[in-house]
């Protein structure tokens, strides 16, 4: 494996609901530290790619590729050991625990600690001194010891961001970060996007235009479940059929 | 052949008095989605009333079991008010737990008050003699079971299939969530039907005495049999409900009567097995399916 | 703008000591104290302390795991049955005895996990019952091995560890099962606050989010649900030999009921409130049931009723809402 290949190839994608085709013949390359939108109007099948890509649901045909290995049969756990993570369009937390526990047992299954039944001391007190440190990065350590239930809706969505981090991805998928947040309020997650390792193969899913064609290098748009044109983001805003189906309707 | 006749004869009238007393347990359970491990209660309420008033005050037979429907359709209707309504919205173990409490406080009121002996069954004169069916002489009181189950399969069949409540509650069972947001009146649905299921097994509890005797741990003894029916079914399903009951009736019949030493091992092997193949039942209703 | 970085930090704060951690060595304290005092009652301290095994095994799959089950008697009987059996017509030795039931129902609890184990709500409630219904119909049909509905009678058992010798008011088996349950508790204290135990309360609250961060939460489950049969199967395994007898009630249905009553009275996910929940269940039983048998089951249910309405917490609960309102602060996290 060469450094220049993609870190992530997805040849052939298909998914069917029923008579629904949601993925059809969907191609897809993540070079290295790749920065890439995702934008495409809504159930365009964008978090079906997502789930598809994670192993959530199975698909019906095509190849997932992570770093010259074909994970398309693989378990979701598997998945993540690839180092391919997820976070969620709508917030999937922990509400009972704290937020730091949250990010823990994230490191925790990283490191294999999680198998482990009777060391609860000292592994566990170093998963959430590492769970610390990443709230800290995403600018929330200071809600460390809060139930989730009782932060607020953005700090949950920094958290989700957060849980994926400390997993260590080589590829993260980011579904809609910035989805129910107030525009006033969207610099925050803007802010923290832009601070993700630069190693990090990243596709972000996202409505709101601005952050997209500001964070992303190159901007694939996805409509009925096919890719409709993959493109930097200059020519996506000039592309007609692109205007026609989606930017049409929304402001840019 | 005669052999198996009587079993499936037997098997069905069992099934029947399975369907009667389950029917209202896969509605509640499939509509407002509790678990509730009460319902044995209601039918056992219902048998100790009909019974107490065939005994002790001479009501006729008929009579007495609606009597009982009624009692236990009326206290079924207080229960959801009061206990079942702040369940809707806890896990299942809070509702495994409540209903069983329910149970215990059912049990232990109707000991209080009737009795810790078994009852005997109450079976009228009319009831308890042969009838000649062509090839052997078969119990009146078990053809008598087998109308009564077919008619009440057929009234709940109207109610469910053919009238506007009906065609509500088949739509608040298929969708919770969209039946809310049209403006359905669903507490007030639940209400309605919770008396209906606790009446239907009031009744089945009277009827049925003769086949499933009562006594004092009634309550649980025959509820995994109700919870089968359910699962086997599909919750919320009326015709898994009549399937899944005669099938039960007719199996752990057959079961008993040509395999004893296995019992009821069968029966729980059979849905062990089906539960694992389907895990939502032979007729799931659409939202499950 | 920094990147941010993905280095762990290297110091790790140390486990302070702190005076509220005495509290544990008070149910042990108390355990050891009855011994001296309770002539007459060990029968009882013993049956207590075998329910309150079983129903922090319950709390290890049901509390902590969210495996929502009313068949747990299916491992507590198979446990008592495996040592009452073994020792009849095996070995007598009461430790090979407790070591081979546990083994037994852990691999039974193993075994059934993997096929059940996929499904949740109301089909998994379904299934336990079905498994549990399964073996009490097996037991009651296998009258040469089990006794059937007679029950397993004639279990005699060896002294412990070749010294000590069951006595007839139950002084050692006391202080046996005492000592089998302090094991498994510390076992049980460890498990659930090691990573093992924290991600099995996460797949509780929310197993899409554990399964984005990769675990296997399939065979997690597995593995809680058989570490907790297993458990369960030495508490069937106590009661088989020191009573010396096995019924089939010990497969029931209303046992299982009855160990899930025990957990919500004391109140789930805390282990201690299995020792209250039990003792209370058990002391209320024997006082109410010498009136009459019913009276318990008045009492029992109605406290069930509400428990489940106004404290959810159950009595561990209410305990910890008093003396946090004492020290004069909120209710806060109970898993810490
Ligand atoms: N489990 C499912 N079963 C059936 N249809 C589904 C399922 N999940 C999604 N769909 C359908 O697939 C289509 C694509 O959904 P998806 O959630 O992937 O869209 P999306 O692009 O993420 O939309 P949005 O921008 O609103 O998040 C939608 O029409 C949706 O209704
Ligand atoms: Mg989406």
């Amino acid at each position: 494996m060469s450094e220049a290949d993609p870190i992530l190839k997805v040849r052939g994608l298909c998914k069917n609901f029923g008579a629904l085709a949601v993925t059809q013949q969907v191609d897809l390359d993540l070079a290295r530290g790749a920065r890439i939108g995702l934008i495409g109007p809504n159930g365009a099948g964008k978090t079906t790619l997502v789930n598809l890509l994670t192993g959530m649901l199975s698909s019906d045909a095509g190849t997932i590729v992570v770093d010259g290995q074909n994970l398309e049969q693989a378990k979701p756990e598997t998945r993540v050991r690839h180092g391919l993570v997820r976070t969620h369009q709508i917030n999937t937390l922990l509400m009972e625990s704290n937020a730091r526990d949250n990010v823990a047992v994230a490191v925790a299954e990283r490191e294999n600690y999680a198998w482990r039944m009777l060391r609860f001391g000292r592994q566990w007190r170093a998963c959430q001194a590492e769970a610390q440190h990443y709230l800290e990065e995403m600018g929330i350590g200071h809600v460390g010891d809060r139930r989730v239930s009782q932060m607020p809706y953005g700090e949950q969505r920094l958290l989700e961001i957060a849980i994926g981090l400390s997993l260590k991805p080589r590829i993260l998928l980011l579904d809609e970060p910035a989805a129910g947040i107030p525009s006033t309020e969207a610099h925050v997650i803007h802010d923290a996007l832009e601070r993700l390792p630069r190693d990090i193969a990243i596709l972000l899913i996202e409505h709101d235009m601005d952050l997209v064609f500001k964070f992303a290098k190159e901007i694939v748009v996805l409509v009925m479940g096919r890719v409709l044109t993959r493109d930097v983001p200059a020519n996506i805003s000039a592309n007609a059929e692109v205007r026609s189906v989606y930017l049409g309707r929304s402001a840019v | 052949m005669t052999q198996f006749l009587t079993i499936l004869l037997d098997g069905t009238s069992y099934g029947m008095v399975l369907f009667i007393i389950s029917v209202g347990l896969t509605v509640t359970m499939g509509l407002m989605r509790v678990v509730n491990l009460a319902h044995g209660a209601f039918a056992m309420i219902g048998g100790y009333i009909a019974t107490v008033l065939v005994l002790k005050l001479g009501v006729p037979f008929l009579l007495a079991t609606v009597l009982a429907a009624i009692a236990a359709g009326i206290l079924g209707g207080l229960a959801e008010i009061t206990v079942y309504r702040p369940l809707y919205r806890k896990g299942e173990l809070p509702q495994v737990l409540l209903t069983i409490g329910l149970c215990f406080v059912a049990i232990a009121a109707l000991t209080f008050f009737v009795g810790p002996t078994p009852l005997p069954a109450i079976v009228p004169a009319w009831l308890d003699q042969m009838v000649d069916i062509g090839f052997r002489l078969y119990p009146a009181y078990r053809l008598f079971l087998i109308v009564v189950g077919g008619l009440l399969a057929f009234i709940v069949w109207l109610i469910i299939e053919r009238s506007l409540f009906g065609a509500r509650l088949r739509a608040a069972v298929d969708d919770p969530q969209m039946a809310r947001s049209v403006g359905m009146d669903v507490s007030r649905m639940f209400t309605i039907t919770f008396v209906g299921g606790c009446a239907l097994a009031g009744f089945g509890g009277a009827v049925g005495a003769g086949v499933l005797p009562l006594e004092p741990f009634y309550a649980l003894r025959y509820l995994v049999y109700f919870l089968i029916v359910v699962a086997v079914g599909g919750m919320g399903s009326f015709r898994g409900s009549l399937v899944a009951a005669l099938a039960i009736g007719i199996i752990d019949t057959a079961g008993r009567y040509t395999v004893p030493q296995f019992g009821g091992f069968l029966l729980y092997l059979l849905v062990f097995a089906l539960l694992l193949w389907r895990p939502n039942g032979l007729l799931p209703p659409k939202s499950v399916a | 703008m920094t990147p941010i970085t993905q280095n762990p930090p290297a110091a790790v704060p140390a486990q302070s000591f702190r005076p509220s951690m005495l509290w544990h060595a008070l149910p042990w304290a108390l355990a050891i104290g009855i011994y001296f005092i309770a002539d007459g009652y060990h029968g009882l301290g013993t049956n207590i302390m075998i329910w309150i095994l079983f129903a922090v095994s319950l709390d290890l799959a049901l509390g902590y795991g969210g495996i929502i089950t009313l068949g747990h008697a299916a491992f507590f009987g198979a446990g008592a049955y495996c040592a009452g059996i073994f020792a009849i017509h095996v070995n007598n030795d009461p430790l090979l005895g407790l070591l081979v039931a546990t083994l037994f129902a852990g691999l039974l609890g193993f075994i059934t996990g993997m096929l059940i184990l996929h499904t949740r709500g109301e089909t998994l409630l379904m299934l336990t019952l079905a498994i549990a219904a399964l073996l009490y119909e097996a037991a009651n049909h296998a009258r040469w091995l089990t006794g059937g509905d007679d029950g397993l009678s004639g279990i005699r058992v060896a002294p412990v560890l070749g010294l000590f010798r069951f006595d007839l008011w139950g002084k050692t088996a006391y202080l046996y099962t005492l000592s089998v349950l302090f094991v498994w508790f510390v076992i049980a204290f460890f498990v659930v606050r090691s990573p093992f135990g924290r991600s099995l309360d996460g797949i509780r609250q929310n197993a899409k989010r554990m399964r984005a961060i990769g675990t296997p939460v399939w065979w997690r489950l597995v593995a809680m649900y058989a570490l907790s049969a297993a458990m369960a199967g030495t508490a069937g395994a106590l009661m088989a030999q020191t009573t010396r007898i096995v019924g089939l009630s010990s497969l029931e249905l209303l046992t299982s009921g009855v160990v899930a009553v025990m957990l919500v009275l004391g109140g789930e996910r805390r282990l201690y409130g299995a020792f209250i929940g039990a003792t209370i269940y058990v002391i209320v039983q024997d006082l109410a049931g010498a009136i009459s048998p019913f009276i318990w089951m008045f009492v029992i249910g109605f406290l069930l009723i509400v428990i489940v309405l106004f404290f959810e917490g159950g009595l561990m609960g209410i305990i910890d809402d008093v003396v946090n309102r004492l020290k004069g602060r909120g209710r806060k996290d109970q898993r810490s």
